[in-house]
This record gives C-alpha cells, sequence and structure tokens, in this order.
C-alpha cells in the first residue's frame, strides 16, 4: 500500500482519528485505574496517620485552613474508649529544594509532636531525601518527643532547636516549616477541636 | 540485517545514550542510583516497544506531512498510560520516577526511533528495534545510576558497600556528566574492540 498524500483532507481526517483514538484509548484507562490510585493514596494516608499516632478506636476527619498558606491541612483526630488521644496533621510546606513536601505529623492532645512521617516530596535522592525514615533517622531523632511550645521549631542555624541535615539546609528547614504550620494551626483550633469532641 | 544484530545493536554499537547521545535529559536526571536508572529505562523501553509498533503498523495511513503531530500523540498516549498504570499498581516505584515519566514524551529517543526505523520498516523488525533500543538504554541508565551510587552514595541497589558519605559530587548533576563522559569513552573502546 502506497502512503497517502498529503492533501488538506487526508490530513484533518487522519490527525482527527488519531486524535479521536487516543482519547478514547486514555478514558478507557483512566476509568480503570481511577479506583487503584485512589486505594493506593488512601494506603499511603492510612498507614502514615497509624505511624505517627498511639492506638485508637475511631477516627475523625477533617479540614482545617492553616493560620499561613493557602491550601487546608488534612486533621485526623483520634480516640481511644472515647477520649482523645491524638492528632495527626496531613500538612505541606512550599520551601522544598523541589516542588512541594508533604508529611504526616502525630501531635499528643496538649500538642508534644509523638512522630513524623513524609507522604511526599521530590528533594536531591542521597542528600534531602534523608528525610525519609527509611533513609535516615533523622526526622525521628529531631522531631519524636519535641515539645514545639517550650522549643522552637526551626533550625539552629536559624535560632532555632533543631539539628540540619548536612548539605541539605533548604530541605530540613522547609520540612521544619511544614510541621510548625500544622503545629500553628492545631493551637489556633484547639478550642474548636476539643469543644467537637464534647458533641 | 538480522533480527538478532537488529536487537543487539542498541547495547553497544548503537547503543542510545554512549553512541547515539540520545535522551539525554533523563539519563542525566534519574540516574542517581541504579534502581532509579532501570526503572526508567524499563518504562522507556514500554513507550518505545509500544510506539514502534503502532506507528509501523499506521505508517501507510498517515500523510507524510501531519506524520510528526500524529507520531506524538501516539507516544504521549502511551506515556500516559505507563504514568496511570504505574501510579495505581506500582505506588513505591511511582514514588521515586513519577517526576521523571512525563519526561518520555519529549525523550528523543522515542521520537527518533519511531521517525527513523519504525516508520521505514515492518511491525516485526519494529519491535525487536524497540525492544532492543530500550534495553540498550535501561542498560546504560543502570551502568549510569549503578556508577554514581556507588561513587556518591556508597550502596548499591539500596545495599550498603562501604560506610560513610560517599562523594556527594557524584549525586548532583555534575557527577551526571562526568560519569557519563568515561562510561561514553569506555563504550568507544569496547566497541573498537569488537570491529
Amino acid at each position: 500500500m502506497a502512503k497517502r498524500e498529503s492533501t488538506f483532507a487526508n490530513m484533518v481526517v487522519t490527525l482527527f482519528l488519531v486524535a479521536a483514538a487516543a482519547s478514547f484509548t486514555l478514558a478507557t484507562v483512566y476509568n480503570l485505574t481511577k479506583e487503584p490510585i485512589e486505594r493506593a493514596r488512601e494506603a499511603t494516608r492510612q498507614a502514615a496517620i497509624s505511624l505517627v499516632l498511639p492506638d485508637f478506636d475511631e477516627l475523625r476527619s477533617l479540614n482545617v485552613m492553616p493560620v499561613t498558606g493557602s491550601d487546608s491541612l488534612g486533621f485526623n483526630i483520634a480516640y481511644k474508649d472515647g477520649e482523645l488521644v491524638g492528632i495527626a496533621v496531613a500538612t505541606y510546606t512550599r520551601m522544598g529544594y523541589s516542588g512541594d513536601i508533604r508529611a504526616m505529623v502525630g501531635f499528643t492532645p496538649e500538642g508534644t509532636i509523638i512522630d513524623v512521617v513524609h507522604l511526599s516530596h521530590a528533594e536531591t535522592p542521597g542528600l534531602g531525601d534523608k528525610i525519609e525514615k527509611g533513609k535516615s533517622s533523622w526526622s525521628t531523632d529531631q522531631f519524636a518527643g519535641f515539645d514545639p511550645r517550650e522549643q522552637s521549631l526551626k533550625l539552629k542555624t536559624d535560632g532555632g532547636h533543631i539539628d540540619g541535615i548536612t548539605a541539605a539546609t533548604i530541605t530540613a528547614r522547609a520540612y521544619c516549616d511544614a510541621i510548625d504550620r500544622a503545629f500553628q494551626t492545631l493551637i489556633a483550633n484547639k478550642e474548636s477541636i476539643i469543644n467537637k469532641e464534647g458533641e | 540485517m538480522g533480527q538478532l544484530q537488529n536487537f543487539s545493536k542498541g547495547f553497544i554499537r548503537e547503543n542510545p545514550v554512549f553512541i547515539l547521545l540520545l535522551g539525554l535529559c533523563p539519563a542525566l536526571g534519574v540516574t542517581t542510583s541504579a534502581f532509579n536508572g532501570l526503572g526508567m529505562g524499563l518504562a522507556t523501553t514500554f513507550v518505545l516497544v509500544s510506539s514502534n509498533t503502532v506507528v509501523s503498523l499506521i505508517k501507510n495511513f498517515i500523510p507524510s506531512k501531519v506524520r510528526i503531530p500524529c507520531f506524538i500523540v501516539v507516544i504521549a498516549s502511551f506515556v500516559t498510560i505507563v504514568d496511570l498504570v504505574m501510579e495505581a499498581f506500582l505506588p513505591a516505584l511511582f514514588e521515586s520516577l513519577g517526576l521523571f515519566i512525563p519526561l518520555i514524551v519529549v525523550n528523543c529517543l522515542v521520537m527518533g526511533r519511531a521517525e527513523a526505523f519504525a516508520s521505514k520498516n515492518n511491525t516485526g523488525s519494529a519491535i525487536v528495534d524497540g525492544l532492543g533500543m530500550g534495553l540498550g538504554f535501561s542498560f546504560a541508565l543502570t551502568l549510569l545510576g549503578g556508577v554514581r551510587e556507588i561513587l556518591g552514595a556508597g550502596e548499591f541497589f539500596g545495599m550498603t558497600l562501604f560506610p560513610g558519605d560517599g562523594m556527594l559530587v557524584f549525586v548532583l548533576a555534575p557527577g551526571a556528566f562526568i560519569g557519563l563522559g568515561y562510561l561514553v569513552a569506555l563504550n568507544n573502546i569496547v566497541k573498537k574492540k569488537l570491529d
């Protein structure tokens, strides 16, 4: 079969057909993968929540606008036998070295940090990715048991109480910013969160 | 040219990274570890085989003046499919490669093989070409990623070879260029020996 000639009608029809076939294929694949993608994201979120909180039997989720920043934070308030045991906050920062960093921070009802785990980031592999739990114990060492009411959630070089990461100061500073956003928002909204508990 | 030769040319003689110098953006960008290099290589291989197949099937149907837009649409569709399927079923791999998957669209290796080979040969040869080139690309990326990971972090596929911080420059961008330069030279020596 010889090549089709490049007449105007031929070109328009061909482009239309190719684009239509591609759209149809993509729509099908999108529908097929929609649910598994949501499940995978939800699984990451749930795993992060149970990693940063003590045992709980009831979880209430709500979105709260942060003190600073334009996107809402996901608050997950955990109860055991009707008692408030902790609050896991899905927080973010725009100060990352490459793109946003999202993290889950667990707080005791008083406001002490239980633990922190990253949800997603695009920091430099080998340097900034030390914020990941599997790569380095940095985040646990620095934040587990940290009480932001008494000490400042800033790097020591910025006058705070957190050790930075060698060769990844920007990443460490951004991580502090994300956690501080969660803490400030928690403190500012503590009343309403505890009030809802009594309902 | 026999099919075996058609397949094996992608590894040394016409290696996309070391000889053709195609697709250097992902080759330099993702190869901070051997695992990332392998993952990126295999994702590219899938796109390359799929796009080569479709391009060789529709090559007679496409008027030559609009062939490039048609090829781009085909390639972009397959890349989006890889992106969605990977996020759905391989979330761990997606987390480390997610950013780079959309870049496969503009990887000139995929476009280059569609234009230079698949649009002029039959489907069977085009599949073999895509497979050989894709695996050659994976081979090059894994090698470069391995060198950078060993020198930069003291690890290979995440296993610690020697403790300590390693030479940080190899994890960063300059290390990619230095590593690539030496590997290109090495590949030229091997190629000369083969000839």
